[in-house]
């Protein structure tokens, strides 16, 4: 490890700058839950480490009036837990990021860092996936906007440039009867990698599913927004066969891996399962919204 | 490889100390400060052994680097008690015998009187969640769940 450094920078734009400088040899540290895991394993030797906790817009969760949320790439999970509003308007988008790991990591992990750490079975991407959040990145050419379906591009591999942070998550306004749920099959009850995790966001009105999106983790090298069973469901007051629709075009958008936590056939089973039970929850919600 | 100065806030008492730049909270605790009350169990943030507060927010001093205690507030288990007095979960894990080996112990601790000071009366389930990422190898969790409910109950009683 020759010339190793850390810098905790007090704007984006110095870190912005640092990371260029860097030449590729820079990582980002949010919460530094995968980060530190990797550099102790000596699979990532950083020449600098770039702390981004110093940079308010990183930190900082804001719900503007016409009620989109923002959120810093940097943003805890307790922190968000302990916001007075979000979990109210996205239960599902919070219960996804408090699921990954323990109090101890919630105290430090971020749904920045999970998003572009990209593992396939990352919890939060698909709840974000189905809230159709967009993220802002910027690098040395400036801002860009673009949606969280488009930022992993594959195992610990993302479609950000060379240069560019992840800044913030935008989650749109809500209309009326909107909520939205998260489910992961893990083997235990707590403290394990999703075998298959169900973003579901829906509007209701009338009873009639109105507009959804749909996220599946775990099933693919990378998260996958699944249009089909959106479009099963929509128009639909969830019966049997609307949900079998949409658990049908979940299982055809698979494409699992075996693994020591679960075989193709078992991810592509429960990730039908999954779809209509996470439906239901989100139903539920927003049939009180 | 040039040291960092950091200068930080360590049970109450201002520390100065000098790291490497990669070098974890942990490392720093115990080996420049030696402060070895935490304990290095996994250093992948699995276990739990390592628990600290920064400005209060309980995390693994192992997925810490040094450099970012830089102007916050680190507690470890060496300020739970103040001088001979033990605090209330100190003394309730040696009445119900909450502990064997002990290395899990101070992490322990620090998550359950983190717990304590937000939910005053936890459920058992509540407890058993919170302390999930805590392992214990040798008790089996009964005592210590056992153990932060009862310090709970008592501390409810204390402050009325």
């Amino acid at each position: 490890m020759t010339s190793a450094g850390y810098l905790a920078p007090r704007t984006l734009d110095e870190a912005v700058a640092a990371l260029a400088a860097a030449a590729g040899t820079a990582r980002i540290l949010a919460g530094g839950t995968d980060l530190l895991v990797q550099m102790r394993a000596g699979s990532l030797r950083p020449g600098l480490v770039i702390d981004i906790k110093n940079i308010e817009e990183m930190t900082t969760i804001a719900e503007t009036d016409n009620g989109s949320f923002r959120i810093g790439a940097a943003v805890s999970g307790a922190e968000l837990a302990e916001h007075p509003r979000f979990g109210l308007v996205w239960p599902g988008v919070l219960e996804s990021v408090n699921l990954i790991g323990s109090t101890q990591v919630q105290g430090r992990a971020s749904a920045g860092g999970n998003l572009c750490n990209a593992s396939p079975a990352a919890d939060s991407v698909p709840a974000m996936v189905a809230a159709g959040a967009r993220v802002t990145v910027q690098g040395p050419s400036g801002r860009r906007e673009m949606p969280v379906e488009a930022v992993p591009a594959g195992p610990g591999r993302t479609n950000l440039a060379p240069g560019e942070i992840l800044v913030s998550f935008t989650l749109p306004p809500r209309p009326r009867g909107s909520s939205d749920a998260y489910l992961r099959m893990i083997p235990r009850t707590e403290m394990d990698i999703a075998v298959v995790g169900c973003g579901v966001s829906l509007t209701l009105e009338k009873g009639v599913v109105s507009a959804a999106r749909v996220g599946l983790g775990a099933v693919a090298p990378t998260v996958l927004l699944v249009e089909g069973a959106a479009n099963a469901l929509v128009g639909s007051k969830l019966e049997e066969a609307a949900l079998e629709a949409a658990a049908a075009a979940c299982r055809a958008a698979c494409k699992p891996i075996n693994d020591k936590r679960g075989t193709i056939a078992y991810r592509t089973k429960v990730a039908g399962v999954l779809l209509k039970r996470t439906a239901l929850i989100a139903a539920e919600r927003a049939g009180r919204n | 490889m040039a040291k960092l100065h950091v200068s930080t806030t360590i049970n109450d008492e201002p520390v100065e100390f000098l790291c490497d730049p990669h070098q974890t909270l942990l490392d720093a605790l115990r080996t420049t400060l030696g402060l070895t009350g935490t304990k290095e169990g996994c250093g992948t943030g699995d276990c739990g052994a390592c628990s600290v507060t920064i400005d209060g927010r309980l995390t693994c001093a192992c997925l810490t680097l040094a450099a970012e205690a830089e102007g916050r507030r680190i507690a470890t288990i060496e300020g739970m008690a103040k001088g001979d007095q033990l605090h209330p979960l100190q003394q309730k894990f040696l009445e119900m015998a909450a502990l064997q080996c002990g290395i899990c112990t101070p992490g322990v601790l620090m998550a359950a009187r983190s717990l304590l000071e937000r939910n005053a009366d936890p459920s058992e389930t509540e407890v058993r969640y919170w302390l999930a990422g805590n392992l214990c190898r040798c008790t089996g969790y009964d005592k210590i769940v056992r153990a932060v409910m009862e310090t709970a109950a008592q501390m409810r009683e204390t402050a009325r």
